[in-house]
């Protein structure tokens, strides 16, 4: 910065120089604009009307404007601008209707010097033709344009724009007859200012109010609107008929669009409620702003680029009572913190990842893979642009596919189909589902399910006893100590998790191994830190020079762009995968990889009942609440694990033993996923037992949703489309019944056959007594 | 006439009648549209309506004069009370009952009972209905901010919004609290509406029906119809010989007003008065007219709270601060927090606004191809003005020029106490005007109230969010 501000200082008074600073205002302020020479700025709002002169490192209060022992309505500004063309000239549109223009060459205090009353209502903007200095535009709410001439006492034409407010006009810059007029009803219309009768165009802008409007200060054609719809567009109005070109999509309602001098594609907006920053955007990249100001603290209200050739320095009056100039180079880039990377699984579980390569290639030693590997690279160039200002960002989409063979999720399709969950007494089920995982080799699980049915059963009982493991075969089964079993559960979690440890190296190697670039960024502006300043400093220079040199045109294109340099592509380097092939499975899909732990655990559930037998026998009157704790744990490792499944399936088979145990939302939680992972599945009838056995409210309403019966009306056989029992177009009622011949608001059935019915009611006692139907047409009906 | 009813009464089954004449105490039975005549597109309308809610309340049937209008208020309503919002079901009628206690005397039971039924069928549950005391914590706290909506708006604060948002357990979010406050102005201004047009309780409501067998000292149903009706008409017809200069001289003002706009150039101090002194006079307005009372069910006296009864809303002498309405707008400002927060309803509020104040059929009482904006928009920003929302670019002067006396009297008794409108009051402003004409000042004297109130919430909640 330091560089810079030496080089403008240096190259005379006429540059514009200074630093990111602001002052305080007495009062919110509506709109500023500056002089010709960038040096003042007026601030105008309702109660502040003044002229700051803006120095190197502050803001100097030249002029107020607001004189008087009681300032009227005519100062409570709704808009200012300052002459292009005269110094000394300026007009403000006031909330009371009034146009005022303003002499600051006048020797008194009061600088007021023309005042027009035409309009009825609020005047929301004026604008100063470009090049002719006595013609003034302005407005209003009353839906009427004026155009006056600064040397008459009245207008000298009315433009009526036939429908609501005029929210604001701009002069064509190129065009000397032309203006754009933009509407609270959405609409565009342009003007020659000759022909007041009629416009020359109209289209529809924007859904709802278009609060702004500005016309491209390079290109004939280009006008940016912004509307309440949270949208800038830029609209090419060269054609016949008006063509968006570029569209911005805010955050919030846009309340001022304003193009960037000098460069092409920009504009900056500011937002009329809840967001307080100054966006620029890149028209071409609409999905994330160029640079932000977050200075303000309240809405931004005005906003101007302090000079007409200068695209370093914007100037912003804000409701929060302040006055600030942004340095360009100061703003925040929120591309630099943006994420560049995605992730998504394909129709075959493939999953595809893209990632920024700077974040891929930090290993150097990167590991090829063997012939016949199942991930392969994509390529994918991106044509460099000159013009382009981001830097470019070059991503790495790495896709992997899933073995069908390892990853295949048939256990838990069987599993899911095999286990009972209700209707019989709890043991059973216990020994049921525990079988089940044990024909599907998975021993853990298994074993799971009978340490639950030897927590809670009743110890008496002995019908439990024909128990599938070893330790089913103690006889007094509550005999565990509390402490082995968490030990055991413990030393399975430390062993998968040691296995976790050995996991991320694989998957670093997978994912550096199929790393593909394209090394398109051949080419850097002002994107990040080091390199931009400098060029940034650069193209001040130049424009500098060109100022100095008195050159009128700026140059055509702006965008400084280095040299295009390519580098070229690297070579993949290619090495044997060390990792063994099941394991880079697992890393590939870890959603699905629920399984793994069962495979891989058989040791410790073999040492598990080791230490249950050699422990002595205790007291088997364990209150079940004991274990609540322990199978919590066993409930939440499951379900860390990524099996949901048996997770769920312990909830609903322990019931009320453990339910109170696991808060609501957890719960909620592993419900949605097990049925949402069944739905997936098809495993519609698994699923519905599911909802309809558990035991949150959330849960259960999901079968109550959609459930929207769509019927025809039985008159004129179209669809009634908006409620059951009266049709839309012929007008009758479609569902009577055939009992009492009342319309039927409930429940109504009906025979499939000659589709009569009625009430629930009178068919069933109908039916008690006769068989055919009701409605006297003969058909036997019949109802199941 | 002997009347064949006798005879439900010797069978010993209690057939409830209507208790009044139609849907309005105000508007006789005759003029008002009969469900039967009119044209398709209300017809469709009222249809729509009877099969969404299964009835065809009094409200729609009097807004029926406006069908545009009707169609954009059942919308809104419909959006606001059944559809996908951040507030359950039964809060949203809960919320409607809670408007009762902004009453002084509170006999409104028409919405109340309404609304207490549907609470109850969502499923909502019946302990609330013992008072505010038995709803959750939450929907007390909002009881606060319900009093203060419908009486002073201008005091909300910040502070109240924060209260609601930063409550430990039982905060509010900012989508709900604005659907809730939508909800509240909503019916606030819908109370206005029904006393204002003297709406009749629905007949399956209390207060609706009687059980008595209609005898010769209480006239017959089947005689009403004639009698009354009649002596109405001899009633207008004689008031229309009194004043039927009324309308002409309202209109030469209007043309008046139109013509000397230009002419004299009131100074600003003299702009500024004008509308202090509007303001407070309609502080000063105050109804003399005595209270009707009518037995209600009584839900009230669990509403009540006897620390903050509507005497301390007396406004005599108050100081009502000057809201600038270009600072905050509906069209900008309100519309996007609405919207930002509770999707697509800021469009739906934006277009029943709209419909409302560009509503116009061209017409005057018996006149045609009259331009009303002006009058239209003097009642938009006299009721905008009682509740201190300043117009720059307008000139107070002129709704002294167009309404009259007896006229403020009914728009102010309307919005500030509404259940104290009489017959009397309804009849005694703009004799001759036609009775849709009334009910279209009550559709602007119930949309303006209602945006009034909105923009001071959203200006709070926006303070609050900066």
């Amino acid at each position: 910065m330091e560089k810079m501000a030496r080089v403008t200082t240096a190259l005379g008074s006429n540059a514009v120089s200074g630093r990111t600073m602001f002052c305080h205002l007495d009062a919110p302020s509506n709109a500023i604009s500056v002089c010709r020479d960038a040096a003042q700025v007026v601030v105008a709002g309702r109660n502040i009307f003044k002229i700051y002169a803006i120095e190197e490192d502050q803001f100097v209060e030249k002029l107020n404007l607001r004189v008087g022992r009681k300032p009227s309505l005519n100062f409570s500004c709704a808009d200012v601008m300052w002459h292009q063309m005269d110094e000394n000239l300026l007009a403000t549109a006031a909330t009371n209707g009034a146009v005022v223009t303003w002499n600051l060459g006048k020797p008194c205090r009061n600088k007021q010097d023309q005042l027009f009353t035409e309009h009825k209502r609020t005047v929301n903007k004026v604008c100063f033709h470009p090049t002719e200095v006595y013609m003034l535009l302005s407005g209003s709410q009353d839906g009427y344009m004026k155009c006056f001439d600064l040397r008459k006492k009245e207008s000298v034409s009315t433009f009526s724009g036939q429908s609501e407010s005029v929210r604001d006009v701009q002069f064509s810059i190129r065009d000397y007859f032309t203006f754009a007029a933009s509407f609270e009803n959405g609409n565009v219309q342009l003007w020659d200012i000759r022909r007041p009768d009629r416009y020359e165009r109209m289209f529809t802008a924007h859904n709802g109010p278009v609060f702004c409007c500005d016309w491209h200060p390079d290109d004939r054609g280009w006008l940016a609107t912004g509307g309440r719809d949270k949208m800038v567009k830029v609209w090419d109005m060269t054609t016949n008929k008006a063509k968006e070109i570029y569209c911005v999509q805010t955050i919030a309602s846009v309340a001022r669009v304003k193009w960037r001098p000098e460069r092409k594609y920009h504009l900056a907006t500011c937002s009329m409620m809840v967001d307080h920053n100054i966006y620029v955007w890149d028209v071409r990249r609409p999905y994330i702003p160029f640079a932000t100001f977050e200075e303000h603290k309240d809405v931004t209200t005005g906003i101007v680029w302090r000079h007409l050739h200068d695209p370093g320095f914007l100037l912003s009056g804000s409701k929060d009572s302040t006055l600030y100039q942004h340095m360009f180079k100061d703003a925040t880039r929120p591309v630099d913190k943006a994420n560049p990377e995605g992730l998504c699984f394909g129709l075959f579980g493939d999953l595809a990842f893209a990632a920024k390569e700077s974040l891929m290639s930090g290993d150097s030693n990167r590991k090829p893979y063997g012939g016949g590997d199942r991930r392969y690279p994509i390529f994918f160039f991106k044509k460099p642009d000159p013009t382009e200002q981001f830097a470019n960002v070059s991503s790495v989409l790495n896709v992997y596919e899933t073995e069908m063979e390892n990853n295949r999720m048939d256990w838990f399709v069987k599993t899911a189909k095999l286990y009972l969950l209700s209707g019989k007494p709890f043991a059973e089920l216990c020994d049921h589902n525990a079988k089940v995982a044990k024909d599907l080799k998975r021993p853990q699980v298994s074993t799971t399910w009978t340490m639950l049915r030897i927590m809670y059963s009743d110890p008496g009982n002995p019908g439990v006893n024909h128990g599938i493991s070893k330790v089913g075969a103690i006889p007094v089964m509550n005999s565990f100590n509390m402490k082995d079993i968490t030990v055991g559960l413990g030393s399975e979690s430390r062993l998968d998790r040691s296995k976790g440890e050995n996991r991320p190296d694989n998957i670093h190697l997978d994912l550096t191994n199929s790393l593909m670039n394209n090394n398109d960024e051949n080419e850097e502006t002002e994107g990040s830190e080091g390199p931009a300043d400098y060029l940034f400093g650069e193209a001040d220079l130049d424009d500098d020079d060109l100022y100095t040199m008195e050159h009128d045109n700026p140059t055509e294109d702006a965008e400084y762009v280095l040299p295009q340099e390519a580098f070229p592509l690297r070579h993949e380097i290619v090495d044997n995968p060390s990792a063994p092939e099941h394991l880079q499975d697992k890393a590939d899909s870890p959603h699905v990889s629920g399984n793994e732990a069962e495979t891989v655990s058989l040791t410790p559930i073999e040492s598990f009942s080791l230490i249950s037998i050699a422990h002595p026998q205790y007291d088997s009157n364990l209150s079940p609440s004991f274990f609540s704790p322990v199978v919590h744990e066993i409930l939440q490792y499951y379900a860390e694990q990524g099996d949901v499944q048996m997770a769920v399936s312990m909830l609903i088979v322990l019931g009320d033993r453990i339910r109170k145990e696991i808060d609501e939302l957890t719960q909620e939680h592993l419900y949605t996923s097990y049925v949402d992972l069944l739905q997936r599945f098809e495993l519609w009838n698994v699923s519905n037992e599911v909802i309809k056995l558990s035991t949150c409210s959330a849960i259960n309403c999901l079968n109550q949703a959609s459930t929207t019966l769509h019927i025809n009306c039985s008159n004129c056989k179209r669809p009634m489309s908006n409620k059951g029992w009266i049709c839309d177009r012929c007008h009758q009622c479609a569902s009577i019944c055939a009992v009492c011949h009342h319309v039927v608001k409930g429940l109504f059935v009906w025979c499939q056959g000659c589709s009569h019915g009625g009430h629930l009611e009178h068919i069933m006692k109908w039916l008690r007594t006769k068989s055919q139907c009701p409605a006297g047409c003969g058909h036997l009906c019949e109802y199941t | 006439m002997v009347c064949q009813c006798k005879y439900d009464a010797e069978i010993g089954i209690r057939i409830p009648r209507p208790l009044g004449q139609g849907p309005s105490r105000f508007i006789p039975e005759t003029k008002i549209l009969q469900v039967s005549k009119v044209d398709s597109k209300t017809q469709v309308i009222f249809e729509d309506t009877f099969s969404t809610l299964g009835r065809l309340d009094n409200i729609s049937l009097v807004m029926g004069f406006h069908p545009q209008y009707l169609e954009s208020f059942l919308k809104t309503q419909h959006y606001l009370l059944q559809m996908d919002g951040p507030l359950p079901l039964d809060h949203r009628h809960y919320i409607g009952i809670m408007y009762r206690d902004t009453l002084e005397s509170r006999h409104c039971s028409y919405l109340v009972n309404l609304h207490v039924d549907d609470f109850l069928q969502v499923g909502g549950n019946p302990k609330w209905l013992n008072g505010l005391e038995g709803a959750p914590q939450k929907l007390q706290s909002l009881g606060e901010l319900n009093k203060i909506l419908a009486h002073r708006p201008w005091l909300i604060t910040k502070e109240h919004i924060e209260h609601l948002l930063k409550a430990e357990d039982h905060s509010w979010s900012l989508a709900e609290l604005i659907h809730a406050v939508v909800l509240l102005t909503h019916y606030h201004s819908l109370a206005s509406f029904t006393f204002g047009c003297g709406i009749n309780p629905e007949i399956h409501c209390e207060g609706g029906h009687t059980f008595r067998p209609p005898s010769v000292s209480n006239y017959c149903v089947c005689d009403l119809a004639n009698g009354n009706s009649s002596l109405d008409e001899m009633q207008s017809n004689q008031l229309v010989t009194d004043t039927s200069c009324e309308v002409e001289a309202l209109m030469e003002k209007m043309k008046q007003l139109q013509e000397c706009r230009d002419e004299e150039e009131a100074s600003q101090e003299e702009m500024a008065t004008r509308f202090e002194r509007e303001k407070t006079e309609s502080m000063l307005v105050a109804s003399t007219e005595e209270e009707e009372s009518a037995p209600t069910r009584d839900v009230s006296r669990h509403f009540e709270d006897p620390s903050y009864g509507y005497k301390d809303f007396s406004r005599r002498g108050e100081h009502v601060p000057t809201f600038r309405a270009q600072d905050y707008t509906w069209e900008d400002h309100g519309y996007s927090l609405v919207n930002r927060l509770y999707p697509d309803f800021g469009q739906l509020l934006d277009e029943k606004f709209q419909i409302a104040y560009n509503l116009t059929y061209n017409t005057m009482a018996m006149h045609r191809d009259v331009d009303t904006s002006m009058l239209r928009r003097a009642i938009w920003n006299y009721i905008h003005c009682m509740f201190g929302i300043r117009y720059d670019d307008y000139d107070y002067g002129e709704i002294n020029q167009l309404l009259d006396r007896s006229f403020k009297v009914y728009i102010k008794t309307m919005v500030c106490s509404p259940e104290k409108t009489t017959k009397r009051m309804y009849d005694s402003f703009w004799r001759q005007f036609e009775h849709s004409e009334k009910v279209h000042v009550n559709l602007l004297l119930m949309e303006a109230r209602m945006q009034a109130e909105l923009l001071y919430a959203l200006r709070a909640i926006t303070r609050y969010m900066t």
